[in-house]
């Protein structure tokens, strides 16, 4: 029992923490909620189902097509959607519920809506202090925090990271300093979408494919940027640990705890938040006018 | 006598001194009128049940307006009210017999309850914050509902078969459409009013409004309050309709549908929400009915919402996507924009090809 919690909830919190530091990454610089984030990682593991099974292509090679098409769509998208209303706050958050149901019907249209499943990249499990972990999960793991160290690492020690961090501080001071603030933000749309499409790689083995199974996922990480902070890295990590966790003991200790994960998860982020208003580590907001 | 014939004459200068000045007034006067008198021209079920449906949510969607659209409180759990006060009135049905229109004001009275439940936390949040904690709720709920089966909600099923809002499907026609009228003239009534003003400055500048002595928590209650109760009478509405009150009233999808009705049809203006419904919700109906050649009146209807076949959205999602990129304010302020002009003296709308203001003539700019 504890064991799988630990193992399931590791997991969880991984998925989580990729996902929502990619939203919160692209929130912080453009003020863009991005509620397509989740369907770009449900279209990158479809697209690995695609290439892995149905074209018979070998897996690694279908993983790197795949990230690299959902980069390139999202970004797309985001140049030619997002980008001519987002100075309409409600019309970017339609535009983007549109996006996410668009690549729902397309999935469901192309592939069915019967649960699918992609072969594991690497198979096996072994023994941990007594508890069967598949390779796969340790896989999964190892990923998220390389993942998450690099892009720290990039936010935090090269050019273009200081910029998007400038940009996200503010918008028009970076832009007098000579950011090229468009390009800018376009990178991080694409980082942020890449980072999705990664998460959506390492769960394609693990869980099965719906085309609704994008809707929970961002639930969650809604929850988590709110209840880490929004525009926080550290939060989102953190957030992400706390709700991944909580899930899956409600699943594991409550009866009948697959119905309430999320419901305990949301009333954890709600009891957070009335205390601390702008979640555990987000930055105190001017009041911001107009 | 001079005061008889007063009355007599008045809504007739009413007609013409403010309504048939300005196309966008007289459209709606149209549409109105040619609602009332649908059923003249057809009785046909199907379609009476569709116009039914999508007068009960363009209720539904004016409501999301008057909080969202006017205060700027994005609401992302728009359906917790909708689906409380469906639940109550099922509830209060099934369980103690009570006639619809007990149940339904009652419904609308637990939404309220509901929305002093979210307004009062949710007050200290702002702008983004909010709209993800206000999401928060109907999941909550939706999953209490989920965890106990052979509860009082009767779980993933929902409940069914209660009373029917009326005896026959014109007599409910004749009940949902002059309440969606009514209730969106009041609503439009209050947003053309000091509180009306009040909402909308606080969602150009907080900050101002407090500094101008007025309190804004109090506004904010309000607004929650004001929107729960007429979404709650749009959610009793819905449960006696289609004799049930299930889950999918809670779902993630009701509360984005309602934003997307009220954003493709123009937020901060009552009628645009409501212009949305009654455009989209119809539209995509019928393009169902033509894809699945003749949908079968029955059908189950508590999963009503969550049948929503694939073409049907797809084509909903592009459309809305398309009209969104070419008029990002919505369809109705875009068409305003376009026959309509604010006198720069006056602040009295004009008919956009008008040279000089209908009332103090100054010249129109």
């Amino acid at each position: 029992m504890a064991e799988n919690i630990l193992i399931y909830g590791l997991v969880a919190s991984g998925v989580y923490a990729l996902l929502a530091v990619g939203f919160s990454l692209i929130f912080g610089v453009a003020r863009i909620a991005n509620l397509s984030h989740t369907a770009f990682y449900m279209l990158a593991a479809y697209l690995i189902y695609y290439f892995a099974t149905s074209m018979g292509l070998d897996l690694y090679v279908s993983i790197i097509l795949a990230i690299v098409i959902v980069t390139v769509l999202g970004t797309i998208s985001y140049r030619l959607l997002i980008v001519r209303v987002r100075q309409h706050q409600a019309t970017t958050l339609i535009v983007t519920i549109a996006m996410a149901v668009i690549i729902q019907e397309a999935v469901l249209d192309r592939f069915g809506g019967q649960p699918q499943g992609v072969p594991k990249l690497i198979s096996g499990s072994r023994e941990i202090f007594g508890a069967t972990v598949l390779n796969q999960q340790l896989l999964t793991l190892g990923v998220v925090i390389v993942l998450l160290v690099a892009t720290w690492a990039f936010l935090m020690k090269t050019k273009p990271g200081v910029a998007i961090r400038s940009i996200a501080q503010d918008r028009e001071v970076a832009n007098l300093m000579g950011i090229d603030v468009p390009r800018m933000e376009m990178l991080t749309m694409a980082l942020s979408v890449g980072l999705a499409a990664i998460a959506g790689a390492l769960v394609a083995p693990l869980f099965v494919l719906t085309p609704g199974m994008w809707a929970h996922p961002l639930v969650m990480i809604l929850a988590v940027v709110v209840l880490g902070g929004l525009g926080s890295l550290k939060g989102s990590l953190i957030g992400a640990v706390i709700l991944g966790f909580a899930e899956n003991m409600v699943v594991f200790l409550a009866p009948s705890g697959a119905f309430l994960k999320t419901s305990v998860a949301l009333a954890i982020m709600l009891v957070v938040i009335l205390i601390k208003p702008e979640g555990l580590f987000g930055v105190v907001f001017e009041e911001e006018r107009g | 006598m001079n005061v008889l014939a007063a009355y007599v004459t008045r809504p007739f200068k009413l007609l013409r001194g403010e309504i048939l000045v300005l196309p966008g007034r007289t459209a709606v006067l149209l549409v109105c009128l040619l609602l009332l008198l649908f059923p003249v021209i057809s009785q046909e079920p199907y379609i009476l049940r569709v116009l039914i449906l999508a007068g009960i949510f363009a209720i539904f969607a004016a409501s999301w307006d008057l909080l969202s659209g006017f205060t700027g409180q994005i609401n992302f759990g728009h359906a917790l009210f909708f689906g409380v006060s469906a639940y109550t009135a099922a509830i209060l049905n099934r369980d103690l017999g009570w006639a619809p229109w007990a149940t339904i004001p009652l419904g609308a009275i637990a939404a309220v309850l509901a929305g002093l439940v979210v307004g009062i936390p949710c007050l200290r949040l702002r702008g983004t914050y909010l709209a993800f904690a206000t999401l928060a709720f109907p999941l909550i709920l939706l999953g209490v509902v989920y965890a106990n089966p052979r509860g009082i909600t009767e779980g993933e099923l929902g409940i069914d078969g209660i009373a029917a809002l009326s005896g026959s499907r014109v007599a409910s026609y004749y009940i949902v459409i002059p309440s969606m009228i009514v209730l969106g003239f009041i609503m439009w009534k209050i947003a053309n009013s000091k509180i009306g003003l009040i909402f909308h400055a606080i969602r150009e500048d907080e900050v101002t409004v407090r500094a101008s002595g007025i309190n804004t928590t109090r506004y904010k209650l309000l607004a929650f309050c004001l929107s729960g109760l007429i979404a709650g009478i749009a959610g009793g509405l819905y449960a006696h309709f289609i004799k049930g009150a299930g889950p999918s009233t809670l779902e993630l999808l009701l509360s984005f549908q309602v934003i997307i009705w009220a954003v493709f049809g123009g937020i901060a203006t009552i009628y645009g929400p409501m212009a949305g419904v009654m455009i989209l919700y119809p539209f995509t109906e019928f393009v169902l009915i033509r894809y699945l050649g003749g949908l079968s009146e029955k059908g189950p209807p508590l999963s009503y919402l969550a049948e929503l076949s694939q073409a049907r959205l797809l084509i909903f999602a592009c459309i809305v996507l398309m009209v969104l990129l070419f008029m990002p304010q919505g369809l109705t302020t875009w068409l305003r924009d376009k026959t309509e002009k604010v006198c720069p003296r006056c602040k009295l709308q004009n008919v956009a090809w008008r040279r000089k203001c209908r009332v103090c003539a100054a010249e129109l700019r």
